[in-house]
């Protein structure tokens, strides 16, 4: 039968799975349905489709803006998985509709993309845009951009065609065992393909048990006010806002 | 010779060696992404009939990345053994899959052959084999290493003790080190993966696994997988450094990618060596490789990533590790899509790194976005125990959380222990015995809350 190990206690010292108890050289029946339960959560991450018209019209309800509806070449989610490279394009309507809609230049197109997690997105997306956007007021900004089979790169183009100065993609993580419903943000000053990722900055693991939605918010409005008038992204802009959020704003070490 | 075959009535041509391997290779998501990989079944079968017709030394002769551009391939024509090559020059790779597979040739004929392959030669005659020849010549082959722990003797099955923390917490780390000891891991390497690269957290972690060796006079090795440079700095800076970590890749332009040539390594070996802290050998360096890190750096030359990968190994060889870890399904599904391409690639990589007389280990492990699971992993846990792997991962629950991928568990070294007959290092099993943990045979003993090690690690944790 089972045998239990004797430092459970220890167990809230980490998120590991310690002290998990055997039966003969294999897991307890509890241990490995909770892994199993865990896995099957980060799979249905993965491959459960995101309901782009319930994100479009999420959107319309909680900002009484229309967003626009488009896909990259990966026409399906085993594609999309094997072929990076055609998440990363948009298909030839997308690329056509976008075209048509831009006008003059503006400072931000947002775009939201299923990414590795359609629960993280559906879950955290427009919740986190709500915290986001009374920070961006006098922004010229384009409509919400919502990205069926998307990667990061997929906003390179994006904002290339919307004549974006910036482009924030917002999109859902590899999930973890423990972590299937978190979302990345990248911000890409002067979007164009090609961008390498070291011209990114990237905010991740936002989740509720992650980087809460509103601090996540307001990293995102400092990083962007920063690469808008610093007009850059990537290695060249360093992530401050930590020392504006704690209230702090000087250079004083933390301490220890 | 011209590279043609023909099947059926329809015949196939190849426009060189570079397309011969990609297109023999079985099908992976990785090839398929290079845009290199066999358009059919047939046009496979029959870049193999051609591979299997191609005299080995032919691949000797023309290197598939040019010698002139890439210090790898300069590493693996200037470091090839002619007289130790001997025994197979006149072969063709079909012939060379069955000189490995007969039973004449054993332990003895393998590693006197080693130094007079190159990785094209053994990935060339993987392309041919099956699962089962996988196992069965690497199975013959005895690559033993040692530092505090002689590891890769036969009949035994070391393991790498991973207590990785998100945030480096000691607490948390210290937590998951005592849970893999108390399960009888840690013979292969204690080692870390740390989220921070700043060098205060990374000294606070050597210092701690070297206390925790020293206190328990524990017959193993730490290591931090930190960059090799930071690894160089901390020997300089005095910190308890036992072994070098390093992932390394088949070319140099994807070397150059994670920052490192082979001068660099060779310092670092250097820079380890100097501090002498092995007791039972001087193996100093751990390589980690993988499938798919020339692609994904861009770095592939057209050739193929199992092929990439085997050229890595040429770079780990020159440097004598103590341990090679193919992390073979971490990449994800874009270079390897599912358990059967996983399985595939760790049989493959296992083969390859003991023919070209590497200390194999596998990091049998899989992503959330792969189609895989936990029923692959005890697959191929099974099969490289049979082809004798000398070491795998041990994570607790199998769930690592800072890199949020699946590998194997304590439970899983275990499991491959009791029903494939396993032993521990033996320096690491008389210590497991002289605490108490396990009895004569490597069992474990059934764990006592008064234990020393759960007694005084608890209350170093309070």
């Amino acid at each position: 039968m089972k045998r239990a190990d004797p430092w459970g206690a220890l167990a809230g010292l980490t998120a590991a799975r310690i002290a998990l108890g055997r039966a003969g050289a294999s897991l307890p029946t509890g241990a490995v349905l909770r892994f199993d339960v865990a896995h099957a959560l980060a799979r249905d991450a993965v491959h459960t489709p995101l309901d782009l018209a319930a994100l479009a019209a999420g959107w319309q309800a909680r900002q009484g803006e229309a967003a626009v509806i488009v896909h990259s070449r990966a026409g399906d989610r085993h594609i999309y998985l094997q072929r990076p490279d055609l998440g990363r394009r948009l298909d030839e309507d997308g690329a056509t509709r976008l075209a048509a809609l831009a006008a003059g230049e503006i400072d931000l197109a947002i775009v939201v993309a299923d990414g590795l997690s359609a629960t993280g997105v559906a879950a955290h997306a427009l919740d986190l845009l709500d915290e986001l956007l009374p920070r961006l007021r006098g922004l010229r900004r384009a409509p919400l951009i919502v990205a069926g089979q998307g990667r990061v790169a997929l906003g390179d183009e994006i904002g290339a065609l919307l004549k974006a100065r910036l482009v924030l993609v917002l999109l859902g993580e590899r999930p973890g065992l423990s972590s299937p419903d978190s979302l990345g943000a990248y911000l890409t000053f002067a979007p164009q393909a090609g961008r390498l990722d070291a011209e990114r900055n990237c905010v991740s693991n936002i989740r509720p048990a992650g980087l809460p939605l509103p601090l996540a918010a307001a990293r995102l409005a400092w990083l962007i006010a920063a690469a808008l008038t610093r007009r850059l992204t990537g290695v060249g802009l360093k992530d401050e806002s930590d020392t504006l959020l704690s209230g702090g704003g000087g250079s004083a070490a933390l301490p220890s | 010779m011209s590279l043609a075959a023909r099947i059926g009535n329809v015949g196939y041509r190849f426009g060189s060696l570079r397309e011969v391997l990609a297109k023999a290779s079985p099908a992976r998501s990785g090839d398929a992404l290079a845009g290199i990989a066999a358009a059919s079944a047939t046009e496979r079968m029959a870049a193999r009939l051609v591979l299997a017709d191609l005299p080995l030394r032919r691949l000797l002769d023309e290197p598939l990345i040019p010698y002139e551009s890439d210090e790898v391939t300069r590493l693996i024509v200037d470091s090839h053994d002619a007289a130790a090559f001997a025994p197979v020059a006149s072969l063709t790779v079909g012939e060379f899959r069955e000189w490995l597979l007969d039973e004449a040739t054993g332990e003895a004929e393998l590693a006197a052959l080693a130094p007079g392959l190159t990785p094209e030669m053994v990935a060339a005659v993987s392309k041919v084999m099956r699962n089962q020849d996988l196992i069965a010549v690497a199975r013959k082959c005895r690559v033993v290493t040692a530092f505090r722990d002689t590891l890769g003797l036969p009949g035994r099955l070391a393991v790498r003790l991973q207590p990785n923390h998100p945030t480096d917490d000691a607490r948390g780390i210290a937590a998951a080190l005592l849970d893999g000891l108390m399960y009888g891991v840690g013979d292969a390497v204690i080692g870390i993966n740390p989220a921070s690269d700043s060098p205060a957290a990374l000294a606070a972690l050597w210092r701690m696994l070297d206390e925790l060796i020293g206190r328990f006079a524990i017959p193993t090795q730490s290591c931090v997988l930190t960059h090799v440079s930071s690894q160089i700095q901390a020997i300089e800076a005095g910190l308890p450094v036992d072994l070098v970590f390093q992932s390394v890749a088949g070319t140099e332009a994807a070397n150059a990618g994670f920052g490192i040539n082979l001068a660099l390594l060779q310092e670092a070996r250097e820079a380890a060596l100097s501090l002498k802290r092995g007791t039972v050998g001087d193996h100093v360096m751990y390589f980690e490789t993988g499938q798919g890190s020339a692609l994904s750096a861009n770095a592939h030359h057209g050739v193929d990533q199992q092929t990439c990968e085997a050229r890595a190994y040429a770079v780990a060889r020159h440097f004598k590790p103590l341990l090679v870890n193919t992390v073979v399904g971490f990449i994800g599904p874009e270079y390897l899509y599912d358990g059967k391409q996983i399985i595939r690639a760790g049989l493959e990589d296992h083969f390859c790194g003991k023919l070209l007389g590497l200390p194999m280990g596998c990091d049998i492990c899989y992503t959330n976005h792969a189609e895989a699971d936990q029923d692959d992993m005890d697959n191929l846990l099974v099969l490289l125990g049979t082809a004798g792997v000398n070491f795998i991962m041990g994570v607790p629950g199998a769930d690592d959380i800072m890199l949020n991928y699946q590998s194997t568990s304590f439970h899983d070294q275990l499991f491959a222990r009791q029903t494939l007959g396993l032993r521990r290092a033996p320096e690491f099993e008389a210590w497991l015995q002289t605490m108490g943990l396990a009895d004569e045979h490597g069992r474990l003993l059934p764990p006592r809350a008064d234990h020393r090690l759960l007694q005084d690690l608890t209350r170093g944790l309070k």
